[in-house]
């Protein structure tokens, strides 16, 4: 990846992948709203990015132009693997949701609060007594990737392979097809091996529901089957672990909001909601398949979408101070988890864990900052968070 | 004719995509279904009261989905 050649400019040649896109977007999306709203590029084979809120939403509300079936803009066009439902459009798009929301209402997602508390108590015990930490390996990307093994019914022992596939599926996959379709058949096999056994010996977990699940009488053939748990499996991990880690960045960094947060857990649910909206950490992509224009530029098939729900929620015609993080925000519209049919499903559930994580670190940690003898860094590509989270821990 | 007020909350159930913001600020007025989408509580109305809620509910709705009137 250090060989790319640096973007020469923002409006005519992004690029996502560039250190100084990933390292601090911000200021580089505030310009660009000013400057030229849609910007584009000749990488990615062809590729846009709206930076305005109303242009993200339009995109996001325009299934027939813009079709969901390539979600991650990547260096060239590899097959399409379906997971439905976040690779479906209309008409297919609604019964593959249908069937997964259930397990997803705030109330189901309840019943795994407990266990994310014990991860997250046990990972704290770990830390307790030292001096430092990074908060992102030894606590942020441990909770959810252990949280959504718990809910699909599989080992959370396997936690480090699950990570090297996303690794190899949304980083290093962007640009290496080979590594991309490695990871991507790993992740097949692995799931087919799943469903193989429960057929043997049924289980009651997410991967048994679905295989008993109909849709007018009809299962899902195990290939769509396959598809789902890879979704669920993909979209569950490095998401949430990318939060809880920005979440611990800032308040590394704002002992004002830290104190306030520690001292008031009334103050959470607008806190995350606020977190969220600041570090959104998932940027999605569109594949434009019919000829269509939007302020100006005319999109055509073939080209890619950089869909930044992040950059939406930047965006200072929507958010009064925008590029503050106010924790009580008492207005926040925000597109964290995306708008319309495409709504994250697992929005309940990164909620509880982020709150849960947020809420555990403070009682036990009230007092952190970064150390400032190291470096943070981030990840590239498609969804943001701290990968190194050097902290010092005050007692 | 009474002077008192009574306020109603509609989720327009065809732009609400269930990410269940109404429900965590406002659960005296907003209600989920089964697949976690929104929907008002009864029929929508009540007491005056509560406006400050409802319009809460409605601020913070991503797809615009919560109307919220007086009687």
């Amino acid at each position: 990846m250090s060989k790319r050649p640096p973007a020469t400019d923002w409006a005519t040649d992004f690029d996502h992948l560039d250190p100084r896109w990933s390292e601090n977007p911000y200021p580089i999306w505030d310009e660009l709203r000013q400057k030229c709203p849609i910007a584009h590029t000749e990488r990615f084979m062809g590729a846009y990015f709206p930076s305005r809120y109303e242009d993200v939403r339009a995109i996001a509300y325009d299934t027939e132009h813009f079709s969901s079936r390539r979600p991650v803009v990547r260096e060239s066009r590899p097959p399409l693997m379906p997971a439905p439902p976040i690779t479906s459009d209309p008409p297919e798009h609604r019964p593959a949701k249908q069937i997964l929301l259930p397990a997803f209402t705030p109330d189901m997602i309840a019943r795994h609060e407990p266990r994310t508390r014990d991860i997250c108590r046990e990972l704290i015990g770990r830390i307790a007594g030292k001096s430092r930490c990074d908060g992102a390996v030894d606590y942020a990307q441990e909770i959810p990737v252990r949280v959504i093994a718990h809910m699909l019914g599989v080992r959370e022992d396997d936690a480090d392979q699950f990570r090297k596939w996303i690794k190899e599926i949304l980083e290093i996959g962007v640009t290496d097809v080979e590594v991309l379709m490695r990871g991507q058949n790993e992740m097949v096999a692995y799931f087919d091996d799943q469903i193989a056994a429960r057929r043997q010996s049924p289980r009651d977990d997410l991967i048994g529901y679905l295989l008993n699940v109909r849709v007018d009488d009809c299962p899902f053939t195990d290939r769509h089957i396959n598809g789902m748990l890879r979704l669920l499996m993909i979209a569950g991990i490095d998401t949430t672990w990318s939060a809880i880690g920005s979440c611990l960045w800032h308040l590394a960094q704002h002992a004002d909001d830290r104190r306030r947060l520690a001292a008031d857990g009334g103050l959470m649910g607008a806190a995350v909601e606020e977190f969220l909206r600041a570090y959104a950490p998932v940027t999605m992509a569109r594949e434009v398949v019919k000829e269509t224009q939007l302020n100006g530029c005319t999109f055509k098939p073939g080209q890619m979408i950089l869909l930044s729900f992040p950059a939406a929620n930047r965006d200072p015609a929507v958010f009064a101070d925008a590029d503050r993080v106010v924790i009580d925000r008492a207005h926040n519209r925000h597109a964290a988890f995306g708008l319309g049919i495409h709504r994250c499903i697992g929005s309940n559930l990164a909620r509880m864990e982020i709150s849960v994580a947020l809420t555990e670190w403070l009682q036990c940690f009230p007092e952190f900052r970064l150390d400032p003898q190291a470096s943070v860094t981030w990840s590239v590509g498609t969804v943001r968070g701290p990968r190194a989270l050097p902290l010092l821990l005050d007692a | 004719m009474s002077a008192t007020k009574v306020l109603i909350v509609k989720v327009d159930r065809e732009r609400c995509q269930g990410h269940a913001r109404c429900f965590a600020l406002a659960p005296e007025l907003f209600e989920l279904d089964a697949l976690g989408n929104g929907r008002e509580r009864g029929d929508g109305r009540a007491a005056p009261s509560l406006e400050a809620k409802a319009r809460l509910a409605q601020a913070n709705c991503p797809e615009l989905a919560i109307e919220v009137t007086e009687e």
